[in-house]
């Protein structure tokens, strides 16, 4: 066991135990602080797979952005108290359980045999935010440049829906 | 060094709490919170398997894949106000027909 393995072993602890909170807590507000601590602690993963740009957009997009978004719309919606009435589906909710662990059992079988036989050595990935820099704007341009489309569209139509139908 | 193959292990188990959350709850916006969690676990695979392949791509990718998630997020949440608005209910259960 080295450091680096205590280290990830820590963080796969918070990872799982976070993304349980989110999942089973009744009050929105504890998934959404769950949520973020479940952002950050990939965050930190990033970091130790060296992905130093990704971990920072992480914090600031996810972390920040999309957590604060999450936060108002609770504020709005005052939600919570539509999971305590009667539950009509709840046959359906219980079979999700078994039907949850026979997708990871397919997962762990899946990437078992079709992507890890034998060991390839991990390659050293080229240098941090130089590197990623370089293929968003050689490789990736032209998704690059759709990406900035996509998030006008998502803007304007954002503002469409707020928009109060005054007619 | 943690081999790649751990934190892919990590991700499809992180991928299916996510599903679980979709499943189980009715809440709209604890079921977003579910595919924000899928959508990291994709990208912790994706980060893990460029790793193991000396490749950038795959953080390349993730790239793309946070600026996908801001956008769905804006648009889902603001979809979600809009329901509230119209019905003043919020559960996923009752928003089974297509027209409002």
């Amino acid at each position: 066991m080295t450091p680096g393995h205590i280290a990830f072993w820590i963080l796969v602890v918070m990872a799982v135990g976070s993304a349980l909170g989110v999942v089973l807590r009744r009050n929105p507000i504890h998934s959404a602080l769950f949520l973020v601590a479940h952002l950050a602690t990939l965050a930190a993963l990033f970091l130790k797979m060296r992905a130093e740009f990704l971990a920072a957009a992480q914090v600031i997009v996810y972390a920040g952005a999309i957590a604060v978004l999450f936060v108002f719309a609770i504020m709005v919606l005052i939600p919570g108290k539509e999971e305590t009435g009667p539950d009509a589906l709840r046959s359906q909710r219980l079979l999700a359980v078994p039907v949850a662990g026979l997708l990871l059992v397919l997962l762990a079988v899946m990437l078992r045999s079709a992507v890890f036989k034998g060991d390839a050595p991990t390659a050293a990935v080229p240098g941090g935010v130089a590197a990623i820099g370089r293929a968003l704007f050689t490789d990736y341009l032209f998704p690059f440049e759709v990406t900035s489309v996509l998030l006008l569209v998502a803007l304007v139509g954002v503002m469409a829906l707020a928009k109060r139908r005054t007619a | 060094m943690v081999p790649a193959s751990y934190y892919v292990g990590l991700s499809a188990v992180l991928f299916v709490i996510g599903v679980l959350g979709v499943l189980i709850r009715r809440d709209p916006l604890v079921i977003f919170m579910s595919i924000e969690i899928m959508l990291n676990a994709a990208n912790l695979a994706l980060v893990a398997f460029g790793q193991r392949h000396g490749s950038i791509d795959g953080q390349a990718l993730v790239f793309f894949v946070l600026c996908v998630a801001a956008a769905e997020v804006a648009v889902g949440l603001a979809i979600i106000v809009a329901i509230f608005r119209l019905r003043r209910r919020l559960s996923v259960d009752e928003l089974s027909l297509m027209r409002g």
